[in-house]
């Protein structure tokens, strides 16, 4: 009723080509980004600010990234958690041994040695495809959790390997209490969806695209496969890598290799399989979902005034978390987006179907 | 009619919200994060049903501390670092006043809650692990690694390979190997047994062992190859067994091995069956066997259907040290009473308690652990307290203690102490409190 474009005309290019063209999309997306910005802050407990929603946006961003490689360019990755060990840990050296550093100037960096390492990674997927490109990238999952344990200067030579992040703060304001945090955390997720939701509307992106469908395909009709695909793995790893050091720094504090291995990897591959390959509403969908419900199920009994042993109730949040994978993939095989992307299409013909 | 489901399940759900039970006044929180599953849950479900038991023993037998309820909530960390996280930001803030401190139960959660402790002004209490250097409390304020640090059971492991060695003087030339869990905790010890090899002039090899530690063939095979003097054992969980059963393949003769007092409980042993036999550990000063206490514990929780474990588990190693966690926790509110009074207390408050703990003999024949533990007395600077270990061996059916009391250098340990609380006091910014000022 509501949700019906009928009367919206584009009359120029600028209108036709906006992210969001329709306006019940843009108002939607304008009220959240607003009620994310004001109203979240002043409701939220401190346990929902630190335990939820900054790992959640955080994690979002490391979806996106990946969602780049893989849902945008067809690269399937098994090696994010090792750039996000690599985002974590170029931060912290670029925080050790430059202390004057701009804290944002530090996730840049951070982001951009991700980059180079991703590029490197990636020149493999010019020879190689599919499952031998996954293993590939797994390649890089157990070197960079074996280079951070083994290699003492990457942890400035900690006794037990594990490393603290120094105190965060931006122009001379210090970035301690939960709010801060959130605000640091919620900006830099809103500069990464803006540039991930350009770069894939535009030629790069098309690019990215034209090589996952069919990549001779993509090469006859003038797309460099090289350039796509390294720029896939360079912007994957850039953002994933920001994603690593905003874990380390703004949600951990203090970690050690374990917080990347391999298991984070499959997690985030996991939330874009559900949430949605190639799509950046699939990202925050997937991560939202794989992230926040094992800790909701593990808090309903309680919440229900049901008393369970503490055994049940993480047994009972695996089999129903894991039942659930299951119901929504054989649901919709295309993912939690694709699911609201229908219900978005019969909106808009409701009531007739026809 | 589907509306009126939907109407009908909202209202019970409302319903259900509504009757969350009333929160009492006089009660304080206590949170226990635990690991009763995952790959190292044979090693923590004993460990927290010990905790609980011994706090719900506090409220039946005394009604609580000093007419104080202790509310207890479990969290299940599965050893993971971010969920443990994720547990500490869930309870802190629960009861009347808030948790009264946490004891986060694994070396990586405890690095990450290090940061947080000071911000929330709430006591870490780590008997027996954690960072080393918090034992130096002028830095690490919210700290407690009660009992004893890694690196004081890594000087009595050294002392008793000096023991069987024929004194400090034997150590040189000797080869000591350290089994360890790749993880913060397992690295713990490395930093002074590096620093003691140069002392002592015996040679030291670690061997890393990855997480979860159910692959160990190289690693043994390298013991076998070298045929190291004695072994040292830094593992967790499946990994401890694992590492038995391995040098009982490769004949490594387990009575020169001798494991951390992480590595010396029943869920280790068993496992191995007779190749465990022989098989040394340090004890965090109690072994396993029953004391006054844990009749009480039979008598007013078991008796009552209300015990989290079996009863015959319940002298068991990690069973009783989760039991002697909750105890001092117990006894450092007791302390924190006498100052602000018989009510629920804040984590700050608590912590006045824990640092001006002192456990005195009377004081532990008083809780039924007479024989079970040594005096305990924290101060300011020193907030590990005691830091005294004996040996035990297992002889295929129980632990029998096969050494005197040791108790680490704090000659050699003070210095280290001191210079790695003052690199992290460096790192974090802060400014080491004046011992002598505290009251």
């Amino acid at each position: 009723m509501f949700y019906r474009e009928a009367g919206q005309f584009k009359t120029d290019y600028r209108s036709d080509q906006q992210i969001f063209p329709i306006t019940q999309d843009r108002v939607a997306v304008w009220a959240m980004a607003i009620t994310a910005f004001t109203a979240v802050p002043y409701f939220a407990t401190d346990y929902l600010i630190i335990s939820i929603l900054n790992p959640f946006l955080i994690l979002a961003i490391a979806a996106i990234g990946l969602n780049i490689l893989v849902g945008y360019c067809g690269q399937i990755s098994l090696g994010t958690g090792a750039f996000m060990a690599i985002g974590a840990y170029a931060a912290y050296n670029f925080a050790t041994h430059f202390p004057g550093l701009n804290l944002l100037v530090i996730f840049v960096l951070a982001g951009l040695t991700s980059a180079l390492i991703g590029i490197l990674f990636g020149i493999p997927s010019l020879r190689i495809k599919g499952f031998y490109l996954t293993v590939a990238t797994l390649a890089a999952q157990f070197f960079f959790e074996w280079l951070f344990l083994r290699v003492k200067w990457f942890t400035n030579y900690s006794p037990s390997g594990s490393v603290v992040a120094p105190p965060l703060g931006i122009f001379g304001l210090p970035i301690a209490t939960p709010h801060a945090k959130y605000f640091l955390v919620l900006g830099i997720t809103v500069i990464v969806a803006l540039i991930a939701a350009n770069l894939t509307r535009g030629h790069i992106g098309r690019s990215w695209m034209a090589i996952r469908d069919m990549d001779i395909a993509a090469e006859i009709i003038g797309i460099r496969p090289m350039q796509a695909k390294l720029s896939a793995f360079a912007v994957s790893s850039f953002f994933v890598g920001i994603a690593g050091a905003l874990w380390a720094f703004v949600f951990l504090g203090s970690w050690e290799p374990l917080a990347f291995d391999i298991n984070r990897s499959f997690q985030l591959l996991f939330m874009i399989i559900i949430g949605g390959l190639g799509s950046i509403l699939g990202s925050f969908v997937g991560a939202a979902f794989i992230m926040m419900l094992p800790i909701f199920l593990n808090q309903a009994p309680a919440l229900f005034g049901i008393h369970l042993s503490t055994e049940t109730v993480s047994h009972l949040e695996f089999m129903i978390f894991g039942v659930l994978i299951v119901f929504f993939l054989i649901a919709e095989p295309h993912g939690l987006a694709r699911l609201w992307a229908i219900g978005k299409e019969k909106l808009r013909i409701w009531p007739f179907p026809h | 009619m589907n509306r009126r489901k939907i109407a009908l399940g909202t209202a019970a759900l409302a319903a259900g919200l509504m009757a969350l039970p009333a929160m009492a006044q006089n009660e304080q929180f206590i949170p226990v994060l635990s690991y009763r599953t995952g790959a190292y849950a044979p090693n923590g479900t004993p460990f927290a049903n010990g905790m609980v038991d011994y706090y719900n023993m506090i409220n039946e037998r005394d009604g609580g501390i000093n007419g104080v309820k202790l509310l207890v909530e479990e969290c299940e960390t599965g050893y993971a670092t971010d969920r443990g996280v994720e547990c500490y930001d869930r309870l802190k803030g629960k009861g009347p006043t808030g948790a009264a401190f946490f004891n986060p139960l694994s070396t990586g959660i405890t690095f990450a809650v290090t940061d947080k402790a000071p911000i929330d002004k709430m006591p870490i209490i780590t008997m027996g692990y954690g960072r080393s250097e918090s034992a130096d409390g002028s830095v690490f304020p919210w700290n407690f690694p009660l009992l004893g640090t890694y690196w004081s059971a890594a000087d009595m492991a050294v002392q008793h390979v000096a023991a069987k060695s024929g004194g400090r003087a034997g150590l040189k030339d000797k080869k000591i190997f350290l089994v360890y869990h790749d993880s913060p905790y397992g690295k713990e010890p490395i930093a002074l047994l590096e620093n003691y090899a140069k002392l002592d002039g015996f040679q030291f090899t670690a061997l890393p062992v990855a997480h979860p530690g159910t692959e160990q063939k190289s690693t043994w095979l390298q013991i076998r190859q070298q045929r190291p003097d004695w072994v040292l054992l830094w593992g967790w969980g499946i990994m401890n067994s694992t590492s038995i059963k391995e040098a009982a393949a490769v004949n490594y003769p387990r009575d020169k091995m001798i494991g951390v007092w992480w590595s010396g409980a029943e869920p280790d042993v068993i496992p191995a069956e007779a190749g465990a036999k022989g098989y040394n550990a340090l004890t965090l000063q109690h072994g396993s066997g029953t004391f006054p206490v844990h009749n009480d514990i039979v008598k007013n929780v078991y008796d009552k259907n209300k015990g989290m474990g079996k009863k015959e588990e319940m002298g068991h190693v990690l069973y009783n040290r989760g039991m002697l966690n909750a105890a001092l926790g117990v006894e450092a509110i007791r302390k924190a009473q006498s100052r602000y009074g018989n009510k629920p207390l804040t984590g700050e408050q608590v912590r006045w308690g824990l640092e001006n703990l002192s456990v005195d003999a009377t004081r532990i024949a008083a809780m039924g652990m007479d024989g079970m533990i040594q005096p305990v007395k924290i101060s300011c600077a020193d907030h590990e307290g005691a830091r005294r270990a004996r040996v035990h061996q297992w002889n295929g059916k129980a632990w029998d203690f096969v050494s005197g009391w040791y108790e680490a250098d704090i000659s050699r340990i003070g210095p280290m102490y001191k210079a790695a609380a003052a690199k992290y006091a460096a790192d974090k910014k802060i400014t080491p409190r004046d011992c002598s000022k505290e009251s």
